[in-house]
């Protein structure tokens, strides 16, 4: 696979227009492709003017949580404090890679949506947050910056506008908790990336106290398109009947896909189309057994599932998982889906920032419980305690970081049971971790919640 | 050799070495001349100094391969905080070397996505050809050090490498000697 992708009449590329163009990358060749037109009409707009067009346009976040825009920017009032916009460039969510290759292709349009979204929330400092290992994007966004600087698109008097618009890059240094918005603020300002206690909300007292606004790469990038066309533009991508989720989306796409890479739809598309036409279906000519449509942290839909499932907020929500941050993980027929669930479980082990109890123990815990299932040294009442487990990990932390390692338990024994109990041990010994009771009594295959 | 469809990828002769020598001698302080002038040229960037603790580090580990207790003494002082609450955010973040590591720094995705393609394999292939045998242990000769990393954000590319600053796309077992005999 490669760049450009494009294979299919259905892809609508508008943030991934110019992937796999390196003359898209310089400044000369983004502003032959129309680059900083919105900036320069920006700033001669009242910052309230474009959270209005925002908000309109319908435009939600593409980090994850998918909260709108424009009410987001609308928090942020001329109060007369420093602002400050960060945008989230931590992209480290298994399955997903679509920030990446904006930076990588289109640094520019990057650069330009965080100086557009600095200045509609009153901010005259961005930071760009970007993990640690992204070495060729860090260089992209850089040579873009130093690049804008240069040409007086950044600074003080901004475009010849009167208007000041700093923006700096900063580099992580491995942790995915980092994009987790409250943890990125702490790690920015010199800490370890612990999330913070909400409230207060980022847009009250965030970076440094003052009030913050935390946005994808993703979403910023779509800002300049929209200001350049309009909210109504924006608006006619998305199905007729769902005003809820528009414009488009990167999807990325990864695991056993026939054609791995980035796709850009409408929002409303349908999944099936996308998986089998737009995708190819499995490698090598196997089947689809499963798929995780929004990053790992979302559960897992059947291939059937995936056959009706429409790609937007709200439908995959109805077909029982979640868009997330459109990074989607194809399982064909011959994966062992215990196995894959124990080393997510692993990653979110090793990814606890640690400071919850039910995080800590339970990413632990569950990781071991796993591995040993994987192993074959599980027994049925390994599920009742994943269970058990699962439910005090949900809604119990500070982030939703260990929600997200709880969900693919949860809805692997809900779909996938019968690879589990195929695992058991043959003869259960004893059961229960610690315990010298024997399992005479613990029936094999069927759990008493089945 | 091709890097993955997408970037013109340099080749891994061009891939330099981590740091200089590890320095074992008497602690030599990293923030002098134009280490001293790119740090404070970053500090103009943030409303206090303490943010410019991740860049700091940074510049360390580029300059000396690795970040000792000594340097995160000469970083809590340059940024007026104290060494304990360096060393605190240093073991925080994986990407900080606290010990010496092998000159190729070779990182291997093995997360989910990167692992249902076969990502284990590679991992193999590198502790073996690299004669490193185990994860995280510097190869005999001082050249190398393997280790399993959780997910490199590139899982379309299965299975990203980073060998030191150097990101490597789509390496499959076979590709390894190969890439290992390019590394000087
Ligand atoms: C554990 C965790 C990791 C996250 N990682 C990312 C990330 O890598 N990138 C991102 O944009 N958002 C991430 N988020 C979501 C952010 O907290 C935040 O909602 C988002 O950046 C807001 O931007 P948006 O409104 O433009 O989506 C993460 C959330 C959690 C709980
Ligand atoms: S849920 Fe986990 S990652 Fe999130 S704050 Fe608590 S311990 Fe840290
Ligand atoms: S899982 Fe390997 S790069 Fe994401």
């Amino acid at each position: 696979m490669g760049y450009p992708h494009r294979s299919h009449e259905r892809e609508t590329p508008v943030l991934s227009k110019h992937f796999g163009d390196p003359a898209a990358r310089t400044l000369q060749g983004w502003r032959e492709r129309g680059g900083y037109v919105a900036l320069e009409k920006a700033l001669k707009m009242d910052p309230a003017e474009i959270q209005t067009i925002v908000k309109d346009s319908g435009l939600r976040g593409r980090g994850g949580a998918g909260f709108p825009t424009g009410v987001k920017w609308s928090f942020m009032k001329p109060d007369g404090k420093q602002h400050y916009l960060c945008c989230n460039a931590d992209e480290s969510e298994p399955g997903t890679f679509k920030d990446r290759e904006i930076m990588r292709w289109t640094p520019h349009a990057l650069v330009e949506g965080v100086a557009l979204g600095a200045y509609a929330i009153y901010a005259t400092v961005a930071y760009i947050y970007i993990r640690g290992e992204f070495t060729e994007p860090l260089e992209q966004v850089r040579a873009a910056v130093k690049e804008a600087y240069a040409a007086g698109i950044l600074g003080e008097n901004a475009m010849g506008s009167g208007k000041t618009v700093h923006v700096h890059v900063h580099q992580g240094a491995g942790a995915y908790i980092c994009g987790e918005e409250t943890a990125l603020m702490n790690s920015l300002e010199g800490r370890r990336g612990n999330p913070r206690i909400k409230p207060p909300f980022p847009a009250v007292a965030g970076l440094f106290g003052q009030p913050t606004t935390i946005n994808n790469v993703e979403t910023l990038t779509a800002v300049p398109h929209i200001l350049n066309n309009g909210a109504e533009w924006y608006k006619q991508f998305g199905r007729p009947d769902n005003p809820k989720s528009v414009g488009t989306k990167l999807f990325s796409v990864c695991g056993n896909a026939a054609r791995p890479g980035n796709y850009e739809v409408p929002l409303g598309f349908n999944f099936g189309e996308f998986l089998w036409d737009l995708c190819g279906g499995a490698a090598n000519g196997r089947e689809i057994k499963a798929v995780i449509p929004g990053g790992s942290s979302v559960p897992f839909l059947t291939a059937e599932e995936c056959r009706t499932a429409i790609m937007d907020y709200e439908g995959f929500v109805a077909a029982g998982s979640m868009l997330g941050s459109g990074g989607v993980i194809v399982f064909d027929d011959q994966q062992d889906m215990v196995r894959q669930i124990a080393r997510l479980c692993r990653f979110y082990a090793h990814e606890s920032c640690a400071q919850c109890s039910q995080c800590r123990e339970g990413t632990a815990w569950t990781t071991k419980i796993m591995e040993r299932i994987s192993a074959g040294d599980g027994t049925v009442r390994d599920f009742d305690t994943l269970l058990s487990i699962a439910d005090n990990m949900t809604g119990k932390t500070i982030c939703v970081l260990s929600d997200s390692c709880a969900t693919p338990v949860v809805s692997g024994l809900k779909k996938f049971r019968h690879e589990f109990e195929a695992k058991l041990k043959p003869t259960p010994g004893v059961v229960g971790y610690g315990s010298t009771a024997t399992a005479a009594a613990a029936p094999r295959a069927a759990s008493p919640t089945a | 050799m091709t890097f993955g469809p997408s970037t013109p990828k340099p080749s891994p002769d061009q891939l330099t070495a981590h740091g200089a020598e590890h320095d074992h001698g008497p602690y030599e302080a990293v923030f002098t001349g134009a280490a001293r002038a790119e740090l404070d040229e970053l500090l103009t960037r943030y409303p206090n100094k303490m943010a410019a603790l991740l860049p700091a580090l940074w510049i360390v580990q580029r300059e000396r391969g690795w970040v000792s207790d000594d340097a995160m003494a000469e970083v809590a002082d340059v940024l007026a905080l104290t060494p304990a609450y360096v060393k605190g955010v240093v073991t925080f973040y994986t990407m900080y070397h606290q010990h010496p590591v092998g000159r190729y720094f070779i990182q291997v995705c093995t997360t989910t996505p990167c692992h249902v393609c076969g990502a284990e394999g590679v991992v193999d292939a590198f502790l073996q050809h690299t004669g490193c045998g185990e994860l995280g242990v510097t190869s005999a000769d001082g050249r190398f050090t393997v280790i399993e990393v959780e997910c490199l954000g590139a899982c379309g590319f299965a299975t990203p490498v980073m060998i030191n600053e150097q990101f490597l796309e789509s390496v499959t077992p076979a590709r390894v000697p190969e890439i290992l005999a390019a590394l000087t």
